[in-house]
């Protein structure tokens, strides 16, 4: 699905990721934790295309794709789609307006023919159960005035609404209490899928409770120093994040 | 008189138009003799007079305006009927200034609503006769004042007491000459105790020469009436437009301007209102939309006289190309004026790095329980809007189109009238490309 090979990438020319390879598979849910400043949220915007992201080497394929050479519509319209830690609120776009527009330009991309009205309200109605959202949300502008827990489920409901195959979660349980943290967590699980992977960037295991990995990365000053199962991120939380860095500057001192 | 050696070439080109035809013009010659005192005390701003500072009018008005209003070629009906915007509209027209009557829908009029050409009308219409030049003060602008002394004509409107006109009168200007010229059309609308009404204004701009249209409305809106004031100004690169609206607002009326600058070379808007009586309530609504070299400039006063008024402002522009956009909103609270109701809001997005935008509020407040508020902001497209809708599949160009119209959609959204709406969409997706 997806391979990350000794990615680099600077913000303002401070380098954040220092040699990040990963390898994500069709059906398979990764987490990447990690404290801090450890370059989380940079590896979901460099993901996404965010532009402020310089990348300096390193590269990525996506679905055989060189990701890093695509535009961010592109990328979405790859099958690429990223669920923002501080979604944007958009004044004057609806939510219905906003996502009508998204599907018919990927399905132009796609070559598919436009969809069809009644289809794509039935598809609204559908998805908006999936993270029980009201229906009032979706005719309103995009995330405008929406709660915190309102704006994440509104971006699982988009995920789900654009149907990718990779999706990334960027610390989408911050700012959540536990009602709408499993919301949110119930919505993701029913989109797993077999041709459907995740990456899930969170700084807490709590999140995991939820959505079960199969596979947990610890992302230090711009690496993934470690990697594991889901005991990991167990062992994580118990430990904290100074046992990796006592662990590593063991490492570092033998 | 100091006044008059002072005087530019200019204004006295139009001291002496008027000299020359006085006779001949409609109405009091009085009127515009005061008028014509007014206007020479005051002279065409130049760039030294602040309230005009961001407009050369001494150097467009230099460049040989004549005062042609008489019609080289009547447009056709088909003319007529492209430029319609509204269904079911009584339509009146007026070329160069002046009304057109075989163009104009007059015929067939609902009860209640009488029309009238104002160069009759202020002859044989007593109403007429005693609102006109009533609320326009010739020494409050030059413009007022050049208007009030060269006045060519326009419509007189008219609507009875507790009339409710379910059909929208818009007054369609057209600026169509073959030498370059100075236009002075001239209303009036009184709508009287419960009167409801819509008018639209038009304006446009046939063919390459250049014109000045130096408009101006008188609009009394009486005790409970309720009218709906919409100005369309959608000239061509030739047109330059000055547009007046001297609003009164009386006892419990509710008067609300409609401003779309969607064309011209330039346009200038000073749009007045007085909340004269108790409990009146104004909304003032602005949309530009500049590109090239176009200049808009929106002067607003809002004069709350008495006390318990409501007044509401929103301009927003979106300013592309080498454009300039100006808005100065005034606000005036009278020391009678206790619990009023003011706010004003003046929002910007700036698409290239040789746009500007000069935005002042200036709020005047002498009574002491009252509820002010202005607020203005001047930016870009918000980058992270437009990666959020980028991040969705949703192409940059498209993304931006998409915020650039939900920025306008809030004033949009204000109009009444669906095929109005409909137009101004069209106009603000043409605009965009």
């Amino acid at each position: 699905m997806i391979s990350i090979k000794n990615l680099h990438a600077s913000v303002e020319g401070k380098e954040i990721l220092r040699g990040l390879n990963l390898e994500v598979k069709a059906g398979e849910v990764h987490a990447i934790m990690g404290p801090n400043g450890s370059g989380k949220s940079t590896l979901a915007s460099v993901l996404a295309g965010r532009e402020a992201y310089e990348v300096t080497a390193g590269e990525i394929k996506f679905n055989g794709k060189d990701l890093l050479g695509l535009s961010p519509e592109d990328r979405a319209r790859e099958g690429l789609f990223l669920a923002f830690q501080y979604p944007v609120e958009i004044p004057g776009v609806s939510n219905i307006n906003f996502l009508k527009t998204a599907i018919s330009e990927i399905r132009t991309y796609r070559g598919l023919p436009p969809i069809e009205p009644k289809e794509f309200l039935a598809m609204v109605k559908e998805k908006q159960k999936l993270v029980e959202l009201d229906g009032k949300l979706a005719n309103r502008s995009v995330n405008e005035g929406f709660s915190g827990g309102e704006k994440k489920r509104n971006e699982i409901f988009q995920m789900a609404m654009l149907e990718p195959t990779l999706g990334i979660l960027d610390e989408t349980d911050s700012g959540l209490d536990i009602d709408a943290l499993r919301i949110v967590a119930n919505g993701v699980n029913k989109l797993r899928s077999a041709q459907r992977a995740f990456i899930v960037v969170t700084h807490y295991q709590r999140l995991l409770d939820y959505i079960v990995p199969d596979y947990v990365h610890v992302l230090y000053n711009g690496q993934i120093v470690k990697s594991g199962t889901k005991e990991l991120a167990l062992e994580l939380e118990e430990k904290g994040y100074d046992w990796i860095k006592s662990e590593l500057g063991e490492k570092a001192g033998v | 008189m100091s006044t008059v050696t002072t005087i530019s070439d200019t204004s006295a080109a139009f001291l002496t138009h008027f000299e020359a035809n006085a006779g001949s013009l409609f109405g009091e010659t009085n009127l515009r003799r005061k008028a014509a005192e007014a206007f020479a005390a005051q002279g065409i701003p130049t760039r030294r007079t602040e309230d005009y500072r961001y407009l050369n009018l001494e150097l467009l008005l230099k460049k040989s305006f004549g005062f042609r209003t008489e019609l080289m070629r009547i447009p056709t009906s088909d003319d007529v009927a492209k430029l319609a915007l509204v269904e079911n509209a009584i339509v009146l027209v007026i070329v160069n200034g002046v009304f057109v009557p075989q163009l104009s829908s007059v015929d067939n009029l609902l009860a209640g609503l009488k029309i009238n050409t104002i160069a009759d009308a202020v002859v044989t219409d007593q109403t007429c006769a005693a609102h006109y030049a009533k609320y326009a003060n010739v020494n409050s602008d030059p413009f007022i004042a050049l208007n009030t002394m060269l006045a060519s004509g326009g419509v007189f409107i008219h609507v009875a007491k507790n009339a409710v006109i379910d059909r929208p009168v818009h007054i369609l200007h057209i600026a169509d000459n073959e030498v370059a010229s100075v236009f002075q059309p001239r209303h009036l609308v009184v709508a009287e105790t419960g009167a409801q009404i819509a008018v639209i204004e038009s304006f446009e701009s046939i063919g390459p020469v250049k014109s000045f249209t130096n408009a101006l409305i008188e609009v009394a809106v009486s005790e409970n009436a309720v009218l709906d004031h919409y100005r369309i100004q959608a000239e061509g690169p030739a047109g330059h437009l000055l547009s007046t609206v001297q609003g009164s607002c009386a006892k419990g009326s509710l008067y609300n301007t409609y401003t779309f600058s969607l064309g011209g070379a330039w346009v200038r808007n000073n749009v007045n209102k007085v909340m004269a009586q108790a409990g009146a309530e104004a909304h003032l609504y602005g949309l530009y939309l500049l590109n090239g070299s176009q200049v808009c400039d929106n002067h607003t006063i809002v004069d709350h006289a008495q006390p318990n008024c409501l007044s509401n402002e929103l301009y927003k522009g979106v300013i592309d190309g080498k454009a300039t956009a100006v808005f100065n909103g005034k606000i005036f609270v009278r020391p009678d004026a206790q619990k009023t109701n003011a706010y004003q809001t003046n929002k910007n997005v700036l698409l290239s790095d040789d746009a500007s935008v000069n935005t002042k509020p200036q709020l005047e407040i002498y009574a002491d329980d009252v509820k002010c508020s202005h607020g203005t902001s001047t930016g870009r497209i918000d980058e992270d809007a437009l990666f959020y809708l980028r991040t969705r599949g949703i192409g940059q160009e498209s993304a931006r189109r998409l915020l650039i119209h939900a920025f306008a959609e809030e004033v949009v959204d204000k109009i009444k009238i669906e095929s109005l709406r409909i137009f101004v969409e069209e106009r603000i997706t043409a605009f965009l490309g």
